[in-house]
């Protein structure tokens, strides 16, 4: 399996808490790369993968099932061998996600993240974030933490209807 | 008897000193999950506990750090669950329990003042993975900041039940936020050679930053006061060991658990 077919394989490996996304449409996997034993070693010529993944927020509960999911579906595809090394630097940033990823999202019902920064003044506006259920602009934040460490409470003042909206993390 | 021990050797103290983070952060993380289903609204008692998750993924970091530079068999795990009051090194200020609302909000804003300048500054380290983590874990602070110093200023300016009672809380809260800026010898020797920023410059940022706040709240700055220290060189007030004894139970009584 190829380095490229192995980060496809990814695609199909969901995020825990918002299965629409997987882990590649997150940007928490950093690198993929497989090596080759040499033939005459013990492990006789056995490929091994090591999987570099980044953790989103430093207490979200899902990266050791991140890690599971990416360890099962690599030796469901025939590796013996699967590593995973954390790695903290450069930190995870919503500007990882993918195009598709922030489509998917919207899809689901979650308002995906603007690449504009938590407003540091404070009491400061925050962005104008559109309701996914209705397209309005015309929503207010309830509270900037929501039900998993990576979302924001809104609320929508067109439709009624509150949602969450994936905040931006930089 | 002295309980302070003077370290020459760089890795001990770096591994003491990330051990202090760590402390601080877990047992302030500890106390405000104790909000969890206590909040006075939905929305706050949810951002208590999820400022309290970050604090606990941000522990785990610094003790698997801590871990490595012991170098033995010891783990995260044994680090949080298996040592004694008088091996951690956490702030007093993280162990005082929540009071009211206001009093929690007050704590949490002088520490979350403070990591925000100091983390700021630990990205710049010499040391490698101490910056990686300081990198990872001001993104949260930055919001742990800004919910802390808005819940100030809408308390002390806000009616005259909620200001009086603030201002109470960081009167009586004031004389555990000097060890923050009270060097021990490992945080001298760690300045000396550029893994650490040199404190007293924190304090006189921490202090302007502290100032607009509480301007802003209408409330009052306390007078210069005698400030308690301890936590640091691991002499705490009576409230750590009820907490270790609740949040060390599990792990002593059945040995080897995990998740």
């Amino acid at each position: 399996m190829t380095e490229a077919e192995i980060w496809a394989l990814l695609e199909s490996v969901p995020d825990p808490e918002v299965p629409v996304l997987s882990v590649v449409d997150l940007g928490v996997v950093r690198a993929v790369s497989v090596e080759v034993s040499a033939p005459l070693s013990l492990a006789n010529g056995e490929p091994s993968v090591t999987i570099t993944i980044t953790p989103t927020y430093s207490g979200c509960p899902a990266m050791d099932m991140i890690s599971m999911g990416i360890r099962m579906a690599l030796m469901e595809a025939g590796f013996k061998k699967v590593n995973i090394v954390q790695q903290l630097s450069p930190a995870w940033t919503t500007d990882w996600m993918s195009e598709a990823g922030k489509r998917k999202l919207k899809e689901y019902g979650i308002a995906p993240p603007l690449s504009n920064k938590i407003v540091d003044e404070l009491f400061g506006e925050d962005h104008k974030i559109q309701c996914p259920q209705c397209n309005s602009m015309n929503t207010e934040l309830v509270s900037q933490f929501g039900s998993t460490s990576c979302k924001a409470l809104y609320r929508c003042l067109d439709c009624k209807e509150p949602f969450d909206y994936f905040k931006c993390h930089r | 008897m002295t309980n302070i021990a003077i370290h020459t050797d760089t890795q001990t103290a770096l591994c003491d000193y990330v051990l202090h983070l760590a402390d601080t952060n877990l047992i302030l993380g500890q106390r405000i999950c104790e909000w969890s289903g206590h909040g006075p609204v939905l929305e706050q008692d949810i951002a208590l506990s999820n400022i309290g998750l970050d604090l606990l993924g941000q522990t785990r970091s610094l003790y698997q750090y801590a871990a490595e530079l012991l170098g033995g068999e010891k783990t995260e795990d044994d680090l949080a669950f298996l040592r004694s009051e008088r091996q951690f090194k956490n702030l007093l200020l993280s162990e005082q329990p929540n009071g009211d609302f206001g009093y929690t909000i007050v704590r949490q804003f002088l520490y979350e003042a403070y990591q925000q300048l100091l983390l700021t500054e630990l990205k710049k380290s010499s040391d490698a993975q101490l910056a990686a983590i300081a990198e990872k874990s001001l993104i949260e602070t930055n919001y742990h900041y800004k919910w802390s110093a808005e819940w100030v200023i809408r308390l002390g300016d806000g009616t005259e039940e909620s200001k009086s009672r603030i201002q109470k809380s960081i009167n009586e809260i004031w004389t555990y936020s000097g060890e923050m800026f009270i060097p021990t010898a490992d945080e001298q020797l760690l300045c000396s050679i550029g893994i650490i920023p040199d404190l007293a410059d924190l304090k006189d940022a921490w202090m302007q930053k502290v100032k607009a706040v509480f301007a802003e709240a209408t409330l009052t700055m306390p007078e210069e006061m005698y400030m308690q220290r301890g936590g640091k060189t691991g002499v705490h007030t009576e409230h750590l060991g009820y907490m270790l004894a609740e949040m060390q139970y599990l792990q002593r009584q059945y040995p080897g658990q995990i998740w």
